[in-house]
Parts: structure tokens; C-alpha cells; sequence
């Protein structure tokens, strides 16, 4: 045997009993991760404790999080993973916490105040939230107190609803092909106007249907050069409210990255529109929507169901407009909780701290997803 | 299968130039209607093997030489140029003659565009004729095509349009008043009928009410009509705003029985105002 054998032999042998020693004596974090345990911290100080609790509702071990809140005697367990992950199907209920952030904010020797920022992993990408727990100490430990809220539950009702609902039937294979064809919703570009930013130039804009049909609607905007060569294309992806009522607008945002403002010469726009099913239930008022200056300049307010059918996900979007009436951005957010009838939600769409001093005004417009299909 | 065509054509083409000088011929007519039945006249004599191709079709025939061969009715009917080859034991023929469309028109395909648009436009709604004989062969020479649009109020518009190389078309106003147009192309007693939806323009006028309702402020809209005194249709999106205290609330509210009604909090000095797409309505103070 020679030696490149036994070196094989000897590296074959060692990785044989490093995966039985870390199968039988797992590391902590591995095993966290591997979802069977969390990485638990000493509860001998405040932030510890609630370091501890992030990790037991990150492995969503609802159980031992319960247990370790000191204020468990207000609250069900039920109630307090319907805090969590609500009460009604929603972006929550599908989504897993991919990390916490735990600062402290105020500590004395027998309590302490301390914020635990949740950034959820949900289907549409990150979605923050963050609680501020009072942590007591009792004995030797340190002990969270969730600050639950409870999840408002609709009352068993019939709630009449006769909005108009279209319905498409669209030519069939037996037709001649000169049968006429359903027209596709005529919809059009209202405002378009290109912005550079720090990594790309991003095209912002405005599209109404015009049709008295609803219309799915997209846009697609291709940069050329001046010698009309074309740089990129790009789609609105979800910078848009895809379903559109009759005499409907929505705002459109389009991110080219990479690409500065002098490339370009001229832009193409393509508004795709189609027919689709569509129901013009439920409404949604967007109530006490409100700018916020720099810092941390944003548009607040609160969804409104006025409908009797839940809405499992709402997704805000947000036009700003300088003095002029021109629009200077575009952003949205989407609301993690269901919208149960006439139970308000707050949203908080956040404006770029350059790009805020420019906002006088702003349009704001829900899109709804309820399970069992798009509205 | 098609690929294979040109390949037998040639072998036919050249069997057929080699036996020229051998004395069998065929009588051909020039022209035949499609779907006609015609005659082929031979010469010579003993059997020989007609082959008949055209676009889309091949006919093969045992024959007896310098007897009169018929093609029954239906069999060839796809109009174009045919070529014909005799081919007996000795000598091959071959001549050509063409397949043209039947005269009386039989089929009408009518394309109509769009199938919906606004009331009141110019020349917004297109239609194309293309007449076909029985066996859908496209008939070029002109035939006079009518076209006419009639909406429920009885109001008819009619163009009548002479077809080049078998198409027609004609543009039409859609009138003032909405509703369900028939767009109907005819041809003697061949017609085709299409269906125009003319439908309500953006809204005109656009007015609201509000009055007390309880603790919140019920506004109301007029009944919504376009310029041209259509009622909106039902679900068109009107857009109420209340401004106070630079705080805005908004509802998207679509139709319901051509008027928008929400329910909307009351404040002392709010201000309401109304829109439909991009078309703005009135405003209303609200002191209380």
C-alpha cells in the first residue's frame, strides 16, 4: 500500500467519524438551523431572555416561547401565535422569521425595555415588524412580557353583497377565422417619467383603464440609445396594481439597474392589458393617509374593508407628485394581515429621504388578494 | 408529403419531354370552373395512366388512349394552374390548364374591428370583406360588397364597396348612443353579421351630494352620463377624496346602478372631491 492509499484511507476514515460526532453531538447553531432546536442564550440578563424568545419563534416552537413569557396568564396560547402568524389566512401565515434583532432601549435592575425587530420571510419578499417587550426579572432570570394584540374576529353574519361581477367568453376553436374575438381592454400611459438613481435608472409612471371592461395590465419599457440600439427591458413585475376596474389608475414603477440617464435615448413603453373575470367587490377605503417628512419620511394611514369578504393580502402603492403634479416616485408595501370587514390596518409606505423634500402630494391605491382567486 | 412533389413533377416533367416525338396527345381545355366536371381527349392507342396536378390535389386515372376520359364533378376544386401527364407504354404527354374560382360568390369571411369602442368616434369601427366561391376559392374578380351598421335606434349607415383581388372594406362612424350595433356584409344573398358593442364615453359633468348620515358623511353622485348623455355603465371606478387637515382618505367606488354612494367620516372643514379616471368632478366644503 502506498502512501497516497493510506493518506486516502486516513482522510475517508476522518470524515466518517466528524459526520457520526456531529450527527450524535450536534453544534447548537447547526441544530438550529436544521430547525430542531434554537440557539439559547442565558436568561440571566434582559436581552438574553428575549434573544431566547426570538429563537423559539423563529424554529416557530410556539410552545416554549409561551412559556417563557412572564405575562402568559394574559393571554392564550392560541392567541398569542394568532398575533404572530394572525388570525385569518395571510402573507404571515405562509411566511417563517429568516431573523431578530434584539436592541435594548432601557434596562434598570429589575426591568428592562427592549425591542425585538422581526424581519419575516414571506412570499413577496421581507416583511418587518417590531414589538417593544418589557422584560421583568424574577429570581435569577429575566422574563419577556409580549405585548399581545389581540386579533379582532368577525362575528357570524350574512353580509349582502351585489357588486357587479364580468365574466369572459373568449372565441372557440370551431369559430371561423373571421369571427370576431373579444377586444382586448384599450388602456393607456397617462404620465411617464424616467429618474436616475443611485443604481440605475428607474421609470415611474401611470396607466388608466379606459375601457369599461376590467383589464389585467402590465407594462414594459425598453431603453434605446440614440442610435436606437436597445440597452434593456424590463417589466413593472409587482410595481403595479395588475387588475384594473373601468376608469381605474395605477402607478408603475420599472427598475433598470446598472444603467445611467445619459445611455439613453429614448424609451419605449408597451402597456399589455387583457381580459379577465373580475369582480368590482370588495372595496377598500384608504383612510387617514398622511406624508411624513424627512426623517424617516413616509406615507401612513389604514385600509378599511368595506366589504364582507376578507382579504387575505392588500398590497399599497403609493404615487408622489411634486408641486407641479409631476410623479417623483412610486412605492408600495404589502399589509401582512388579513383586512376583516370595517377592521382598520395601518400601512406605512416609506419615501426616499432625497426624494422627500420634492413630495407635495400623493395618490394612494390598494390591490386585494383573497384566496380562492385574485379580485 | 408536400416535399415529396416536386421531385415526382420533375420525373414526370422530363419522362414526359422524352417520349414528345412518340404521337400520343391529350385535349385539354384551357379553363375549368371549380368543382366543374370536365373532359379529356386522347389520342392513340392501348392504356395509359393520367395523372392530374394542382395545388393541394392529384388526381391518377387508368384511361383507355383515344377514347374521351370524364372528371367528374367536385373532383378538382382548388383553383390555380393544374398540370396534366398521359403516360402510356410508349410515349408520355403532358399539358396544363388552369382551375379558376366559380363565378357566384358562395362564402363571405368578414373581419369587423373592434368589437367595442367609445360612442361618437370617426371612421372607428373597420370592416374587410373577403368573398369565396363554394369551395372557399377567393374570388378576384370585383364584386360590389354591401356594408351596413344599423344600431337599436334604428339608425343605419351604408357603404357599398366594390372588391379588389377579393377584399372589400369600409370604415363607419359609431353613433352617438351606446348600445349594440349589427355590422352586417352582404353579398346577393350571402352574409355575414358581426356585432359592435358602442359603449359610454369618460364621464361628464361628474357631481356629487353629501348630507349627514349619522356620524359619517353619505356622498351621493348624480347619475353618471358621458357627454353624449349615456349612462356610465355599472362598475366604472369613481374616486371619492376627503382633505383635512392634510390627512386624505380615498375610496375607488365602482358604480352600482349608474350612481357611486360612500359612507365617509365627517369632519368640520374636510373638503370632498370626486374623480373618474382622469376626469374631475365637483368639490364639496363641509362645515357642520
Amino acid at each position: 500500500m502506498n502512501s497516497g492509499h493510506v493518506l486516502a484511507a486516513f482522510l475517508g476514515s476522518a470524515t466518517v467519524a466528524f459526520v457520526a460526532i456531529g450527527t450524535v453531538w450536534p453544534a447548537p447553531s447547526a441544530a438550529a438551523f436544521a430547525g430542531a432546536e434554537t440557539v439559547l442564550a442565558s436568561s440571566s440578563t434582559a436581552e438574553g431572555a428575549v434573544r431566547n424568545l426570538g429563537g423559539e419563534i423563529r424554529a416557530q416552537h410556539w410552545e416554549k416561547a409561551y412559556a417563557r413569557l412572564a405575562n402568559k396568564a394574559q393571554f392564550t396560547e392560541t392567541e398569542f401565535v394568532h398575533d404572530l402568524t394572525g388570525d385569518y389566512p395571510s402573507l404571515l401565515t405562509y411566511s417563517t422569521l429568516d431573523k431578530f434583532e434584539v436592541r435594548p432601549l432601557h434596562a434598570s435592575a429589575s426591568e428592562a425595555q427592549i425591542q425585538l425587530t422581526l424581519h419575516w420571510a414571506t412570499v413577496v419578499g421581507s416583511s418587518v415588524s417590531a414589538r417593544e417587550l418589557h422584560v421583568v426579572k424574577i429570581g435569577d432570570t429575566w422574563e419577556p412580557e409580549w405585548p399581545v394584540v389581540k386579533q379582532p374576529t368577525v362575528p357570524p353574519q350574512v353580509i349582502p353583497v351585489n357588486y357587479l361581477r364580468w365574466d369572459v367568453i373568449y372565441r372557440g376553436p370551431g369559430d371561423d377565422w373571421g369571427a370576431q374575438d373579444v377586444e382586448a381592454p384599450h388602456v393607456r400611459i397617462v404620465d411617464m417619467h424616467p429618474v436616475e438613481r443611485a443604481d440605475g435608472v428607474v421609470i415611474l409612471g401611470e396607466l388608466l383603464n379606459e375601457d369599461v371592461v376590467p383589464a389585467y395590465v402590465s407594462v414594459t419599457a425598453t431603453l434605446l440609445t440614440k442610435s436606437q440600439s436597445t440597452i434593456a427591458t424590463e417589466g413593472s413585475f409587482d410595481k403595479i396594481s395588475h387588475l384594473l376596474l373601468p376608469k381605474q389608475v395605477t402607478p408603475f414603477l420599472i427598475k433598470f439597474p446598472n444603467v445611467t440617464l445619459s445611455e439613453v435615448g429614448s424609451i419605449r413603453m408597451t402597456p399589455l392589458s387583457a381580459l379577465i373575470a373580475a369582480s368590482a367587490d370588495p372595496v377598500i377605503e384608504i383612510g387617514d393617509q398622511q406624508l411624513h417628512p424627512t426623517p424617516d419620511a413616509s406615507l401612513t394611514g389604514q385600509l378599511i374593508n368595506q366589504s364582507g369578504q376578507i382579504v387575505n393580502v392588500a398590497h399599497v402603492l403609493g404615487t408622489f407628485y411634486d408641486k407641479g403634479g409631476q410623479v417623483v416616485w412610486v412605492a408600495d408595501q404589502y399589509v401582512d394581515k388579513a383586512l376583516l370587514p370595517q377592521n382598520p390596518v395601518p400601512f406605512q409606505i416609506h419615501i426616499p429621504e432625497d426624494l422627500a423634500k420634492n413630495v407635495a402630494t400623493q395618490r394612494t391605491v390598494v390591490a386585494t388578494y383573497s384566496s380562492g382567486g385574485s379580485q | 408529403m408536400r416535399s415529396r412533389y416536386p421531385f415526382l413533377f420533375c420525373g414526370l416533367t422530363i419522362a414526359a419531354h422524352l417520349a414528345l416525338a412518340q404521337g400520343t396527345s391529350m385535349v385539354l381545355p384551357k379553363t375549368v370552373e371549380a368543382g366543374n366536371a370536365f373532359s379529356i381527349q386522347s389520342t392513340g392507342s392501348g392504356k395509359a395512366t393520367l395523372y392530374i396536378m394542382g395545388p393541394g390535389q392529384v388526381l391518377k386515372r387508368e384511361i383507355q388512349l383515344g377514347v374521351t376520359t370524364q372528371i367528374l364533378g367536385g373532383s378538382l376544386y382548388n383553383a390555380g394552374h393544374y398540370l396534366a401527364f398521359l403516360s402510356g407504354d410508349s410515349s408520355t404527354e403532358s399539358n396544363s390548364f388552369d382551375v379558376v374560382p366559380a363565378t357566384k360568390p358562395a362564402n363571405l369571411s368578414f373581419l369587423a374591428k373592434p368589437s367595442r369602442l367609445s360612442v361618437g368616434l370617426h371612421d372607428g369601427i373597420t370592416g374587410t370583406a373577403y368573398v369565396f366561391d363554394t369551395y372557399h376559392n377567393l374570388l378576384a374578380a370585383p364584386t360590389p360588397v354591401s356594408f351596413e351598421l344599423s344600431n337599436p335606434s334604428g339608425t343605419v349607415q351604408k357603404r357599398i364597396v366594390v372588391t379588389h383581388d377579393g377584399a372589400a372594406w369600409a370604415a363607419m362612424d359609431s353613433t352617438a348612443q351606446q348600445g349594440i350595433d349589427r355590422f352586417v356584409a352582404r353579398i346577393g344573398e350571402v352574409s355575414s353579421t358581426r356585432v359592435v358593442g358602442q359603449v359610454p364615453g369618460d364621464p361628464c359633468g361628474l357631481k356629487m351630494n353629501a348630507r349627514q348620515s349619522g356620524r359619517l358623511v353619505q356622498l351621493v353622485t348624480d347619475p353618471v352620463r358621458d357627454c353624449s348623455g349615456n349612462a356610465v355603465l355599472d362598475g366604472t371606478v369613481v374616486t371619492f377624496t376627503e382633505t383635512y387637515k392634510g390627512n386624505q382618505s380615498t375610496i375607488d367606488e365602482p358604480l352600482k346602478h349608474g350612481i357611486a354612494e360612500v359612507e365617509i367620516s365627517a369632519h368640520s372643514g374636510a373638503t370632498f372631491s370626486i374623480a373618474s379616471g382622469v376626469v374631475m368632478g365637483n368639490q364639496i366644503r363641509w362645515e357642520k
